[in-house]
């Protein structure tokens, strides 16, 4: 199988569209996901969970179940406390009950945990435990969990006399924002939801724990997004020596955020390795994957957004955000609403402020999962809708509003009014790409003609900027580590090399990319350069993938990597050629004599030598590597132009997206096969939060979406043909001009179809917004002018 | 109860639970963990399998109903080493990414194809629609079994 | 019982069912066929969903079978789930109940005793339950073939495979302009699907119009219970069950005027 192609002009980073190299274990059937692995001796772990949103547990009786034949175990929060576990931090500040002890606080949290000889018995044990619960009044709606009389959650928290689960926080400046606002030619104002959803990839969460109790060392296999910041996790709660614990991701079917956090499963199937001392396996079904793992969004955002002469000056919003019963949010800065005060989005604004307070419900805890980089989706949503909104009720074409109050590209790099530093951007080259290839014009002209026939037909458009890239060491941490990411490189002395990594992939080709980077900078094939990941024994410190942080943090670490081996290569070579090495001159492979560029040294030449026999020249150490631990400079800001086309079936209230064009500029593309791979993959999550995806309770706190005959994804029949286009604007502090880009589809798709949808409907039924999903009943409910919020 | 099941031609027999499913089966005797679970309620499309011939989900069938049945799995796709056009299409046009649900995927296009050596787009996007896939957003997977579909018409498929 | 498996094996695996004893009847190879036989389409139970989308007679006489086989879960889902499966589950959601009940189909019972026919009418009993006694299987589905046929099945739902939030199956028998018999019943809207008797009266002997076929919705529309959940309220399915009662009907009547169609759906 031919895995790579020569370098194409549009491509300038290490073989450009390469076939991916980690295809050939995958299309066999021979990736190595979590659940593929078995361990001699291996046990099998299960979770029992609370029916009850909110309940006092009276007693937990174990004894049946420890009747059972093939039970060896079963772990309860008592047995939990004797060992100093029974709680652990989250990412957030917070604390979570890793088994419940004196109450439940959502429905599916973990109570006891059943270590049998297979998986089924495990499961039936499950059911011979007795739990005696007294049920509390539930609250899971946000403005409710903030009323006097709400049932108080977080009774375990000293000094918590409400549900807020933090301060009122505010960015921006208030003050400017009323005068702004004031003297402004219209104000639009909405109140709306970006709803509970779930990343839901294809492989659950789980955990094979392997402690051997001669030597103390801890095994895990666990598909996690951050192997190295987990295992410093563990060794914070366990009190175990980092360096003893190894862990090992292998193949991940899919994460979308939602294997970032460590869950009280992980520490069960840990304990349950220490008591019982053999390996403990424990992967979640679907259901406990939907009720109880990282969520995402869940925020109640109170929007206001003002123009003046046809330009937008003023966007403000306060926030109510609902973090579940424990604020495990998965966000590393130091601002409580994570980058969600980019709300400013691409525009020049003369104001802005936000105001952001959090609440406990009795709802899974978790949140910015999903193809997020902290919050920035819920900023952009909030922008792109009221943008969406004003251009509806300014009567004027919503490119062109947006095209009119852009931040242009001689403003860059531009401080906006919460304190970002937009690195670079030309926003109007990006829009107009998005229109030719829509054809924008002749769209609406197509939907002025249906319009008189009664049809609806709506255009959507959406801009977004993001930041991502998480980040510079003065704004962000998790747990106290800092956001940077190491890289190994190692070239062997035939030529070919190994990097080693701490960002883990899920599917975003790391084992490609990461090879092209290499390729670029060290002129070796990426056939001849491994990629390794995903074993904290083999790869440097690194906070790992998420937040769309790989290229611009791992990947600028791997390019920085490179660089320092061929400063190295430089001297190596300058000795092989007898001359100095500032006499020397790099191209792609190989260091050569200036004005003599016969007289050269390849990369492969260089690396023998390094290992060599011959002499070095003096002072020079052997062997050729290059080693980087990148703290970026600033976060990347890459952007994009999404248009969407729906049609409205008047009878039903079905949506179509007939048309979904998609120009994104996420600076220098390494790889844009899979730079597009990623943008797709996007796109459908966003058809799937915009008309389908989402989490939703009863009044008791019972979710109604916990399986996948409840919780909707997309499938092929409502995905259109994705229509792609580029514009590149390299981001300024980059090594290789790359910015982030796996999030940015899920970003600013659910916008763009949303802006649709109100645009077929707005002349003609009068409807300005609907808070997602926009499926059949909702949809319609708003053609009646009864539009509600989803509960 | 002691159930035999052909599996990529060759004959598996083992003692099993009667509520086992075939999913586990065929992941824990002969260790084929190629063919992967994802949602319970056959919904997800990452089980699917052949049973003599036509796709199913092995999640959604009882081991013990399986007994006397062929089972084809992604291991035995491609022979002496060489993949199906179907596999090679999802190399080619990027059909895949975290590739959990890519063996289902495979295995769901090749029986298309064999009934349909010629599908339209939507042809092919009816055929997936029950499988998801959370990484791709279908195009590329789409592209792929045209992919094969136009190398196997170039190539006639060996038996 | 366990045919095709797939109400069933979700139940067990999310512990909503615990059967003690199931046998499987998938080798019953005899009871999968379509034939046409003494003025009916007979069906046996075993036939799974992909067999009657692609069945050539079953879309010659009814293609309301293959507009339904379309939109039920999803193709592979369809490879083993059998007509039998889904009339004996008696789920008031489920499509070909509705596709059987609008075709006055009955169906045969077989036990001990010999076999019995039960009409569509007296077969469900009530949600989840049938007219099938503890010792009896269902064998067959049998569909009277009438002159001036045209059959339709219209169905909203909130993704491709979803179970319906509502759907419509309707059946007109023309005698010249006249609708001699109508046959109307819905999925989705109450307890058990929802024979829209009043609906029919109200269609026979009169001549097919977009009015006439409104004011069937609209009746359809207040003779049918729906529950609200996450799929809708009940305005939004009333609203439906009237829009899409309107949308059967108007396609069965082209069907009848333009008579037999021919051809299968050739893959599922």
């Amino acid at each position: 199988m031919a895995t790579t192609t020569a370098a194409s002009p549009e491509t300038p980073i290490g073989y450009g569209r390469m076939k991916r190299k980690e295809d050939a274990r995958f299309i066999r059937g021979q990736g190595k996901y979590l659940d593929d692995i078995v361990l001699p001796g291996m046990l099998h772990g299960a979770v029992l969970r609370s029916p009850y949103a909110h309940a006092k547990i009276v007693s937990i009786e174990t004894s049946a179940a420890l009747a059972h034949p093939k039970v060896l175990r079963v772990i309860t929060a008592k047995d939990l406390e004797t060992l100093g576990l029974a709680w652990m931090p989250t990412i957030s500040y917070d604390s979570q009950a890793v088994l419940a002890g004196d109450k439940v606080r959502f429905q599916g949290q973990e109570v006891a945990f059943v270590i049998a000889e297979d998986r089924y018995s495990a499961r039936d044990a499950l059911e011979l435990i007795e739990v005696e619960y007294e049920p509390l009044p539930a609250v899971v709606n946000a403005r409710k969990a903030l009323e006097a009389d709400a049932p108080l959650i977080r009774d375990d928290k000293d000094g918590q006399t409400d549900n807020l689960a933090s301060p009122l926080w505010e960015a921006g400046d208030a003050e400017e924002a009323d005068q702004v606002f004031a003297e402004a030619d219209i104000v639009v104002e909405r109140e709306m939801i970006y709803p509970r959803c779930h990343p839901a990839p294809l492989e659950t969460c789980g955990m094979i724990a392997d402690m051997n109790p001669e030597t103390g060392q801890l095994d895990l296999y666990n598909g996690n997004q951050a192997p190295n910041a987990h295992r410093t996790v563990y060794a914070q709660v366990a009190g175990l020596p980092e360096h003893m614990i190894r862990i090992m991701t292998n193949d991940i079917g899919g994460g979308f955020g939602n294997k970032v956090p460590v869950y009280p499963g992980y520490v069960c199937a840990i304990v349950g390795s220490i008591v019982t001392g053999k390996p403990v396996k424990w992967v979640e079904d679907r259901s406990e994957n939907l009720m109880s793992t990282g969520f995402a969004r869940d925020y109640v955002m109170h929007g206001r957004i003002c123009a003046k002469h046809g330009r937008i000056t003023g966007v403000r919003v306060d926030v109510i955000a609902d973090h579940g019963a424990f604020d495990s949010t998965a966000q590393p800065s130091k601002f409580p609403a994570g980058f969600f005060h980019i709300f400013t989005g691409s525009y020049d604004l003369e104001a802005a402020h936000c105001s952001v307070k959090a609440v406990y419900t009795n709802k899974a805890p978790g949140g910015v999962a999903y193809r997020c980089s902290f919050r920035v989706t819920e900023a952009i949503y909030l922008v792109e809708r009221l943008v969406g909104e004003l251009a509806l009720k300014m009567e004027v074409d919503g490119a062109e509003l947006r095209m009119n109050s852009f931040i242009r590209p001689e403003q860059f790099p531009y401080e906006n009014k919460t304190g970002w530093t937009y690195d670079s951007g030309d926003y109007e080259k990006t829009m107009r790409e998005a229109m030719r290839i829509a054809g924008y014009d002749e769209l609406r002209r197509e939907q002025a003609e249906k319009r008189e026939r009664g049809e609806l037909m709506g255009i959507g458009v959406a801009f977004f900027t993001e930041v991502v890239g998480a980040g510079p060491r003065r704004h962000m941490d998790i747990l106290g580590l800092g956001m940077a990411d190491g890289a190994d490189l190692r070239v062997h002395d035939d030529g070919r090399a190994v990097l080693s990594i701490s960002a883990q992939t899920q599917g975003q080709a790391h084992e490609t990319t990461f090879a092209q980077i290499v390729a670029e900078e060290l002129g070796i094939s990426p056939d001849k350069i491994e990629v390794r990941h995903g074993d904290t024994d083999r790869t440097p410190f690194g906070l790992g993938t998420y937040g769309s942080r790989s290229t611009p943090v791992s990947g600028a670490s791997a390019a920085v990597a490179a660089r320092r081996a061929r400063d190295k290569a430089r001297l190596i070579a300058a000795g092989m050629l007898e001359t100095s090495p500032e006499d020397l001159a790099w191209e792609k492979g190989r260091w050569y004599v200036k004005g003599d560029p016969e007289k050269a040294a390849t990369i492969d030449e260089i690396a023998a030598a390094a290992y060599g026999e011959a002499p070095l020249p003096e002072g020079l150490e052997g062997g050729l590597e290059g080693q980087s631990v990148y703290d970026p400079p600033n976060l990347t800001y890459p952007c994009g132009a999404y248009i969407c086309v729906v049609d409205v079936d008047p009878g039903t209230a079905e949506v179509e997206v007939r048309r979904f064009i998609a120009v994104d500029d996420c600076g220098v593309r390494i790889n844009p096969m899979i730079v597009d791979g990623q943008i797709m993959g996007g796109l459908a999550e966003g058809v799937g939060i915009a008309l389908m995806e989402v989490i939703t309770f009863d009044e008791q706190g019972n979710c109604l979406n916990g399986s996948m005959m409840d919780y909707l994804i997309p499938t092929a029949l409502e995905c259109p043909d994705w229509e792609l286009g580029a514009t590149v604007t390299p981001c300024p502090h980059h090594p290789i001009g790359a910015k982030g880009v796996g999030e940015s589809a899920t970003n600013g798709s659910p916008p763009a179809i949303v802006n649709a949808v109100c645009d077929a409907l707005y002349r003609s039924h009068g409807v300005a917004h609907i808070d997602m999903p926009l499926n059949p009943a909702r949809v319609w409910a708003a053609m009646q002018g009864r539009a509600e919020p989803p509960q | 109860m002691e159930v035999t099941i052909n599996i990529n031609g060759e004959p598996v027999t083992r003692e099993i639970e009667p509520a086992l499913l075939l999913v586990h089966f065929i992941r824990d005797t002969p260790g084929l963990t190629g063919t992967h679970w994802g949602c319970d309620t056959s919904n997800c499309g990452a089980c699917v399998v052949q049973m003599d011939g036509l796709p199913v989900k092995s999640c959604t069938v009882l081991a013990a109903m399986a007994e006397g049945h062929e089972i084809r799995t992604i291991e035995a796709l491609s022979i002496d080493g060489v993949l199906d056009p179907v596999q090679q299409g999802f190399h080619e046009e990027h059909g895949l990414q975290c590739g959990f649900c890519t063996p289902g995927m495979i295995m769901t296009a090749r029986a298309l194809l064999d009934a349909n050596p010629d599908p339209t787009e939507d042809e092919i996007r009816t055929a997936i629609s029950g499988a998801i896939c959370r990484c791709t957003g279908y195009s590329n997977i789409v592209r792929a079994v045209r992919w094969a579909a136009e190398h196997e018409a170039a190539q006639p498929r060996r038996s | 019982m366990i045919a095709g498996g797939h109400s069933l094996l979700p139940m067990m695996k999310l512990r909503l069912a615990n059967p003690e004893l199931v046998v499987d009847i998938n080798d019953l190879e005899h009871l999968a066929y379509i034939r046409e036989q003494d003025s009916e389409i007979r069906i046996g139970a075993l036939t799974r969903h992909y067999q009657l989308l692609e069945s050539e007679p079953l879309a010659r006489h009814f293609p309301i079978f293959a507009d339904a086989e379309r939109v039920i879960a999803d193709p592979v889902v369809r490879n083993r789930g059998t007509i039998g499966g889904s009339l004996a589950q008696a789920d008031a959601a489920e499509d070909l109940s509705a596709v059987c009940s609008a075709l006055k189909a009955s169906v045969v019972i077989a036990g001990g005793g010999g076999e019995r026919v039960v009409s569509m009418e007296d077969f469900h009993v009530g949600p989840y339950t049938t007219a099938i006694d503890d010792a009896e299987l269902l064998v067959e589905i049998r569909i009277p073939v009438r002159p001036g046929a045209g059959s339709a099945h219209a169905k909203v739902e909130r993704r491709a495979g979803d179970w319906a939030i509502v759907a419509v199956a309707g059946g007109l028998w023309l005698d010249g302009e006249t609708i001699a018999d109508a046959g109307l019943a819905l999925s989705a809207v109450g307890l058990t699907t929802v024979h829209a008797t009043r609906a029919e009266e109200l269609l026979r002997g009169k001549r097919p119009s977009e009015e006439l076929f409104a004011e069937a919705g609209a009746i359809a529309s207040e003779d049918c219970s729906p529950s609200p959940d996450g799929r809708g309220p009940v305005d939004y399915k009333r609203h439906l069950a009237g829009e899409l009662t309107k949308r059967a009907l108007r396609r069965a009547a082209e069907r009848a005027r333009a008579g037999t169609t021919p051809g299968g759906h050739t893959w599922r």
